[in-house]
């Protein structure tokens, strides 16, 4: 299965930048500038799988609407799906299923996010109270059942980070963490620090900035936003320090500096078999090798999936951790990845997992290079297709041969995935 | 029982009492109204009366995407009287008013185009079905061919849509899209062309048993107060006749013509009303402006057929990828017109801020058309999303044609042609170029016959010309390919051979060149500009200049003056003025000064002190600034043939009409010569010429057919 390009919009914090964009627009940028980047012909793409996280109500499959590009034949094959935050691995991982089933040639897959643009939900009566209107008979009838809307009623209800099955925020669980795996705050802001420091080289040197497809923007559209701007170059340890606890204020240890900023962008990858590749005259970036998802009870240790997921897909791929030139670990949070490497490297956590020895020790010069989510920011559906192409491309440029990427996402579950250099 | 008569044009079958009448010009692509039809419809039309079988009848086309597309443009040519106008207005008039008055009703089951006198026999049927599909459009075209509605549409349409929105659509000669045409009234149902057929034999049946009676026409507010007396319609016909001539200062007989025969309906009656159309139909098919107007639709005509080339056998490439070297002004003009006709498009310039300013510019050209309602959101977002850009050449390897919109400088285009035939293999590369000769920059070239020049004029998508320029070294699949990708992009494409200022800029240049030189003889700029919008073009010389850039301009006069000598030597004052660091209007001061908003604010009275006659002023009769400035123009356009830049008159009128303005009521300076007489042309060049030596002497073709009394183009018929 060879992934022939990635690219991406760039991140913005959520309210900045794309804030007037759709998640659709978003999509449609990045796969539309795939398109131009690649010049594939359009005819030849017959599947395009997106993940998003909070799909819009007035377009619940994305995948659909960003397949109607004007680049595109109207037969293609379009799915959306949800994984939380491994939403666009899933698509991923999905698109290449289906290649290697023979369903489809040449696929497109990744995702997108807005988490400016979210929906807004009414209360239940209110709902019930504008249902019963739309279906009243006269005008008298209808004003009659607007009468009984009371303030309380207009209080709307907004999404919020939690998990259904146990009421905690990820920023709760991901403190739990912190606290059930001895994961300091000192650590979790070194670690924050880090990656936005390399971020900001990556940015400085331009490997970011390769994967990036720049974007105008709105309402003006007089200038182009063409990096990430959650990346902070002159971030230091003590202003990360000076932060307060957000989510448990008393004992608390994960700040809005350590936990990955709400982010609106979109990413996507272009897969086909190899031999396809060929024919089209490209040179692959690389190939998927094997992936494994995984889960846990949410209840435990939300974010711990990926610990299970990865000694899977090493297996799967025949290979050891010794064997992996570059980690590229998704970080929702300091205190997530700091508990999951540490899981890599536990005997216990092995043993959970079914295996008799754990991963390993992950290299710290091999994780996460030029930095990760904490930094340049997670549009929940569309990391896992950025995490993929800038993983390969790292690898490209490294001339290392394998590479591990793994992502946690809500629900307790966990991706990972096994990459090869072309 | 089914009677089936069989005619040319139209056939009828009767299908449970209803006359299905179809309309299927034979081994055309489209139905034409002509008087030869008028024996068929007559026959058909006797059928209905006589036969006590059918209660109705329901007109229907054949034809694909058009219902009636309009008269017989090739019958309206071969007329030589207004007699013979008259009579044939007399002809259809007579047709269409007997199809009004059956007393079995007739129903328009319309898809596709309804253009002039098929919107005419529309009118006169008892009832109007359209489809709601894309491709069915209402218009009354006539006037744009100097013409009027002649077949009682002056007198039908107030009637069903009302005094104000006919004069519209009859000055205005507007597309009326379906919904418009509904809410307008012109149309009384609006369906999906798969149930048109249906509807129309339902209510063609409903108006035979008397189950559906037409409704009179609801008259607005507005309506009741200014159609419905005497006082508010000769109000509503004062403010055309104002907008008329505001709009063509005079120069168009048509509207005016239209606009009383209109007024004399409303006053005296049909009777009258259709008297007066017959007649100014057939005056106006004898005046020059409608020769003129015939002339260039049968040359866009003829140009939309042109491959380009000679040689048959050579086919165009298919361009599914334009690469852009420039996201400028021109650059991203040219973007913002492929994008509508579904070209990818990959801009490549020096900084991601010129890339944003390019894909802001196709932005806010699609956002106009958004506005307009000329597009739905939907096609606005998938116009948009066919451009991208950045600053290498990412995107372009596999583009068929790359277009360059650089800086005007030999050595940056020679830099971008290398790059572009390393990065884009199989590209044909032209360039934008207003000034330098292509052979020039194909001198760079690994594949020079590759490289063409493709001239698009600004603004991009409202410049309606492409001035496709050909090099000693092009081959003939690259002409055929940038010709056939002007036309996709609905550019009216001319071919010219190589040389300094190729067609366009060429005859432009004495023009501007002489403008400029009454400025150093102390002619107000305004004088001069008034003599020239008088003429008919739609701004003068010196507000051209001040539009174009003075720098631009500054840079194309001094190659002009290298390659041509003294009659096309810039004036002092231009120099000055660019001297003095004024660019025009983007620079917010020119020869004219301009408000911050760049609203024109009158002349710039420090201009005139750079004369070199210091200030000194002059005043000149307009007819002696017209000779001295548009002379010179027709002179070069006959040089440009003589070189053979030009391929034909043709070509040249073309150019000169879509390209710069040229008042399209003279036809073009080839036509212009013949109005004149090339006698007297010559005698007034050599006039001029014995008092500015060098400046006007006649080219030698021109001095020829003043000796030999010939012409370009026949006196009278078909124009080409």
């Amino acid at each position: 299965m060879a992934v022939v390009a990635g690219v991406r919009t760039p991140f913005a914090r959520s309210g900045t930048a794309l804030a007037n964009y759709t998640a659709l627009d978003l999509g449609r940028h990045a796969v539309a500038a795939l398109m131009q980047r690649t010049e594939l012909d359009g005819a030849a793409v017959n599947l395009l799988v997106f993940g998003t996280v909070l799909p819009s109500v007035l377009a619940p499959n994305i995948a659909r609407e960003v397949s109607l590009l004007p680049h595109f034949p109207r037969d293609v094959q379009a799915f959306t799906v949800g994984r939380a935050c491994a939403s666009a691995n899933q698509a991923i991982t999905d698109a290449a299923d289906q290649i290697v089933l023979g369903h489809a040639t040449v696929a497109i897959a990744g995702g997108a996010e807005s988490l400016t643009q979210v929906p807004i939900l009414h209360s239940r009566r209110m709902a019930d109270t504008l249902i019963a209107a739309s279906k009243a008979k006269s005008l008298s009838q209808r004003l009659g059942v607007l009468g009984r809307i009371r303030p309380r009623d207009l209080i709307p209800i907004t999404p919020a980070i939690a998990e259904p099955s146990t009421g905690q925020t990820m920023g709760q669980s991901a403190d739990t963490m912190a606290k059930l795996n001895g994961i300091s705050r000192s650590a979790q802001d070194e670690f924050a620090l880090r990656s936005h420091l390399r971020a900001a080289e990556g940015t400085r040197d331009g490997r970011l900035l390769a994967e990036i497809a720049p974007i105008t923007i709105p309402p003006t559209h007089m200038e182009m936003l063409a990096s990430d701007n959650g990346i902070r170059a002159d971030s230091s340890l003590a202003q990360l320090a000076s932060l307060k606890p957000v989510f448990d204020k008393q004992y608390g240890t994960v700040t809005a500096g350590n936990a990955s900023p709400l982010t609106d962008g979109a990413a996507a990858v272009l897969l086909m078999r190899e031999d396809v590749a060929d024919a089209h005259g490209y040179a692959p970036l690389g190939f998927i090798r094997s992936y494994a998802y995984a889960a846990i009870d949410p209840a435990e240790q939300l974010l711990q999936a990926p610990v299970f997921a990865a000694p899977r897909a090493l297996e799967r791929a025949g290979l050891s951790l010794n064997d992996i030139d570059l980690v590229e670990m998704h970080e929702a949070f300091a205190a997530q990845v700091l508990s999951n490497l540490h899981g890599l490297a536990s005997p216990y956590w092995a043993e959970r997992a079914g295996f008799s020895s754990p991963v390993g020790e992950v290299d710290p010069t091999k994780l996460n290079v030029m930095g990760g989510s904490l930094a340049i920011g997670h549009p929940f559906g569309a990391t896992g297709a950025r995490i993929v192409t800038t993983l390969l491309n790292e690898l490209a440029r490294r001339g290392g041969q394998f590479g591990l990427l793994t992502v946690c996402a809500a629900g307790g579950m966990g991706h990972a995935m096994v990459v090869e250099r072309a | 029982m089914n009677i089936a008569i069989e005619s040319r044009s139209l056939s009828v079958v009767v299908e449970d009492g209803i006359a299905m009448i179809t309309f299927d010009a034979p081994n055309a692509p489209i139905n034409a109204l002509n008087s030869r039809l008028a024996g068929e419809f007559d026959a058909i039309f006797a059928q209905l009366e006589s036969d006590e079988q059918i209660v109705a009848a329901v007109l229907l086309s054949a034809k694909p995407d058009v219902w009636i597309a309009g008269a017989d443009i090739e019958e309206l040519v071969s007329l030589t009287t207004a007699a013979e106008g008259e009579a044939l207005s007399r002809g259809g008039q007579r047709m269409l008013d007997r199809l009004a008055a059956l007393r079995k009703p007739v129903v328009a089951a319309i898809h596709g185009a309804c253009l002039g006198g098929g919107l005419e026999v529309a009118l006169a049927c008892h009832w109007r079905v359209l489809s709601d599909h894309p491709k069915s459009v209402c218009a009354l075209p006539e006037v744009q061919l100097g013409l009027l509605p002649g077949a009682g549409g002056t007198q039908r349409l107030p009637q069903v849509i009302g005094l104000q929105a006919a004069l519209d659509l009859i000055l205005t000669s507007r597309n009326v899209r379906p919904r418009k045409a509904r809410s307008l009234g012109l149309v009384d149902d609006l369906v999906h062309p798969a149930i048109l057929r249906q509807v129309a034999v339902q209510r063609a049946r409903e108006l035979a048993t008397g189950t559906r009676v037409r409704a009179d026409r609801k008259t607005s507010a507005s309506g009741l107060l200014l159609e419905d007396n005497p006082v508010g319609r000769a109000l509503v016909f004062r403010q055309a006749r104002e907008q008329v001539m505001k709009k063509t200062r005079g120069a168009y007989p048509a509207p005016l013509a239209a606009i009383d025969v209109i007024a004399e309906g409303q006053s005296h009656g049909m009777t009258r009303g259709l008297e007066a159309e017959a007649k100014q139909f057939g005056a106006l098919a004898m005046t020059a402006v409608s020769r003129e107007l015939t002339f260039l639709f049968f040359a866009t005509t003829a140009l939309k057929k042109d491959p380009g080339v000679a040689t048959s056998g050579v086919s165009a490439r298919i361009v599914k990828r334009l690469g852009l070297v420039g996201a400028g002004f021109m650059g991203a003009g040219i973007a913002g017109v492929a994008v509508q006709k579904q070209s990818p498009v990959r801009f490549k310039d020096a900084s991601l801020d010129r890339i944003a300013a390019g894909v802001r510019a196709v932005r806010s050209v699609l956002d106009e058309r958004r506005r307009k309602r000329q597009i739905t959101r939907l096609a606005f977002d998938d116009m948009l999303s066919l451009v991208s850009g950045g600053t290498d050449y990412t995107g372009f390897r596999k583009s068929d044609l790359v277009i360059e919109a650089v800086f005007e400088d030999l050595a940056v285009k020679h830099e971008v042609l290398r790059e572009v035939e390393a990065a884009a293999p199989n590209a044909i590369f032209a360039s934008n170029t207003s000034t330098i000769p292509i052979a020039r920059i194909a001198e760079a070239a690994s594949r020079p016959e590759r490289v063409i020049g493709m001239h698009f004029f600004s603004p991009v998508h409202k410049m309606p010309l492409l001035e496709v320029i050909v090099a000693p070294t092009t081959n003939q699949e690259t002409i055929a390919t940038a010709v056939a990708y002007g036309k996709q992009l609905g550019k009216t494409v001319i071919v010219v051979s190589d040389g300094p200022g190729f067609y366009v800029n060429r005859i432009l240049a004495p023009y501007i060149n002489e403008a400029g030189k009454l400025l150093d003889e102390g002619v107000g700029m305004d004088a001069i500009d008034e003599a020239l919008v008088a003429f008919g073009f739609p701004v003068g010389p010196i507000t051209l200049l001040d539009e174009v850039g003075l720098d631009i301009a500054g840079k194309s006069g001094r190659i002009m003056a290298e390659a041509f000598g003294a009659r096309m030597e810039p004036s002092s004052t231009l120099q000055r003025v660019i001297e003095s660091g004024r660019v025009g209007r983007k620079g917010g001061a020119g020869f004219y000064a301009y408000d911050a908003a760049g609203k024109k604010e009158g002349p710039s009275g420090s201009v005139y002190a750079l004369t070199p006659i210091a200030g000194a002023r002059r005043t000149m009769a307009g007819s002696e600034i017209t000779d001295r400035t548009v002379l010179p123009m027709l002179n070069e356009a006959v040089r440009c043939l003589e070189d053979g830049v030009l391929r034909s008159t043709r070509d040249g009128d073309v150019g000169a009409v879509f390209g710069i303005g040229y008042p399209p009521f003279r036809g073009g300076p080839f036509r212009t010569i013949d109005a004149m007489g090339a006698p007297d042309v010559v005698r007034r060049l050599d006039a001029l010429d014995a008092r500015f030596p060098g400046r006007y002497t006649p080219a030698t073709r021109l001095r020829e057919m003043a000796v030999l009394r010939e012409r370009f183009y026949p006196s009278t018929g078909k124009p080409l």
